[in-house]
């Protein structure tokens, strides 16, 4: 196998601006989209996801001049994900320089959603975004359901049929989210992740817990992940992607140097 | 200044790779999205991209009359094919029960095979997505100041298989080994995503903007 596993940081934008603090030394604006991009593309990053968390929807045009602006300057693959309804949206984060959209309350909302946007634009660029929590108790098997709305709202939706039901509507890939990890640094869900991973037969990124560099290794290795995105562990400093492509080059994981 | 035209017929999302070839091309040389037959016949160099499924592509290519301006270009000018660029080259295509190719390029274009198992016991996804190593074949100019082996941006279900061996410029592993980019006289494509593959990436479109064909 010569096809590398990929390291994605993730960003949150809002009304335009990174938030919840990059904390990079020597970065000019921390809150500029472009400039941190372009830090992370330097560091050999191989995708980058922006999370528009934008709750108005005046602001929404906003994300499409930052994805215009990311992508005249860095060329690496861009995810666009938060607040995507509408084969339009989609069509205009595509245009403004997106490669792959990520969609995921629409998904739920209505599942065919997914396969029209993948007949129109292809499945290449068509993520489903799954926000999945172990709702067993007990000594009972483990089994996840789908949430919605941050981890709030349950759907009664089991993850892993979900995850194949999205493969066969069309998507080309999944970004698994453990809301039980997401923001512990108690590093991924493996188990949800194997799991995940091993019942579709399309690429699974896995995010949510991410604490140390050791965790990116366990969940390819034990997780079986395709990609690893993390948000926090870069963001603040304490770990650069080179680094966390080379521990994993350490443990035997193929990576893009 | 020299006219590079993208060619526009309405699939697939180009903003890529204009932007990536403006990044390049710095003053040097105008980018033009176009559909028009006249200003792709007019320009010096063409690139043809693409995405998505290829029956689609395909129709849409004949719909517009974009079909003879691709046959004419490629003995006339340098010509660049990405992704289903390089694959609506070719014969013909698996993919949506079967679609007629330009033919351009002898051979056919057929999905990944499932439940292909690496040497980890694990299978390979598809699509075949993520950072992947092209093995250069033959010495070209578009492989100028690219390292044997290093790797690019890939995102496909289906490959090329060229039935010529001498048309083949790169080959890459993944579940079986295939066809990445093909050469063959004015023709350079590639399956992979230079657009998208940062430092190696913009090389190869710089690479092709110089590119004197002898």
């Amino acid at each position: 196998m010569t096809l590398a596993k990929r390291i994605i940081p993730c960003l949150d934008v809002d009304a335009g601006r990174v938030v919840k603090g990059v904390k990079f030394v020597e970065i000019r604006d921390a809150g500029d989209p472009v400039e941190v991009a372009r830090r992370y593309d330097e560091q050999g990053a191989d995708e980058i996801t922006f999370l528009d968390i934008t709750a108005s929807s005046d602001n929404r045009d906003t994300m499409v001049h930052v994805v215009e602006e990311v992508a005249s300057q860095v060329f690496i693959p861009l995810t666009v994900g938060g607040g995507i309804r509408t084969l339009d949206d989609i069509r205009r984060m595509l245009i403004a320089g997106a490669d792959k959209i990520s969609i995921n309350t629409a998904a739920i909302k209505n599942p065919s959603f997914v396969g029209e946007a993948s007949d129109r634009f292809g499945a290449q660029c068509i993520v489903v975004a799954i926000d999945a929590k172990c709702t067993s108790s007990g000594h009972e098997p483990r089994h996840w359901e789908i949430f919605t709305h941050g981890g709030r709202n349950a759907t009664g939706i089991d993850a892993i049929e979900w995850a194949v039901q999205m493969e066969q509507q069309g998507a080309g890939e999944i970004l698994l989210t453990s809301m039980d990890r997401d923001g512990t640094r108690d590093g991924f869900d493996l188990e949800l992740t194997r799991a995940i991973s091993e019942a579709v037969n399309i690429p699974v990124i896995a995010s949510g817990g991410v604490g140390c560099l050791e965790h990116l290794v366990d969940g390819v290795i034990k997780g079986k992940a395709d990609a690893v995105l993390a948000a926090s562990i870069f963001h603040f400093g304490e770990y650069t992607v080179q680094e966390a492509k080379a521990i994993m080059s350490q443990h035997g994981i193929e990576v893009r140097i | 200044m020299s006219k590079i035209a993208v060619l526009d017929y309405g699939t697939s999302n180009l903003r890529s790779v204009a932007k990536a070839l403006e990044f390049v091309a710095v003053g040097q040389h105008d980018i033009l999205v176009t559909d028009q037959r006249r200003e792709i016949l007019n320009a010096d160099r063409v690139v043809f991209p693409g995405q998505g499924a290829v029956g689609q592509c395909m129709k849409s290519l004949k719909d517009s009359g974009l079909d003879d301006i691709v046959r004419e270009c490629i003995n006339t000018k340098p010509f660049l094919g990405i992704c289903l660029g390089l694959q609506s080259l070719m014969q013909t295509s698996d993919e949506d029960g079967g679609v007629e190719g330009l033919g351009i390029i002898p051979g056919k274009v057929v999905r990944f095979p499932d439940n292909v198992k690496d040497e980890h016991g694990d299978i390979c996804k598809i699509p075949h997505m993520g950072w992947n190593r092209v093995n250069q074949q033959a010495p070209h100019p578009l492989w100028k100041n690219i390292e044997d082996g290093a790797r690019f941006y890939f995102v496909h279900s289906y490959y090329v298989q060229a039935e010529n061996d001498e048309d083949i410029a790169a080959k890459t592993n993944y579940a079986t080994e295939f066809t990445s980019a093909v050469a063959s006289g004015n023709i350079f494509a590639t399956q992979f995503h230079p657009e998208k593959s940062q430092h190696a990436g913009l090389t190869l479109l710089k690479n092709f903007l110089n590119w004197e064909i002898s």
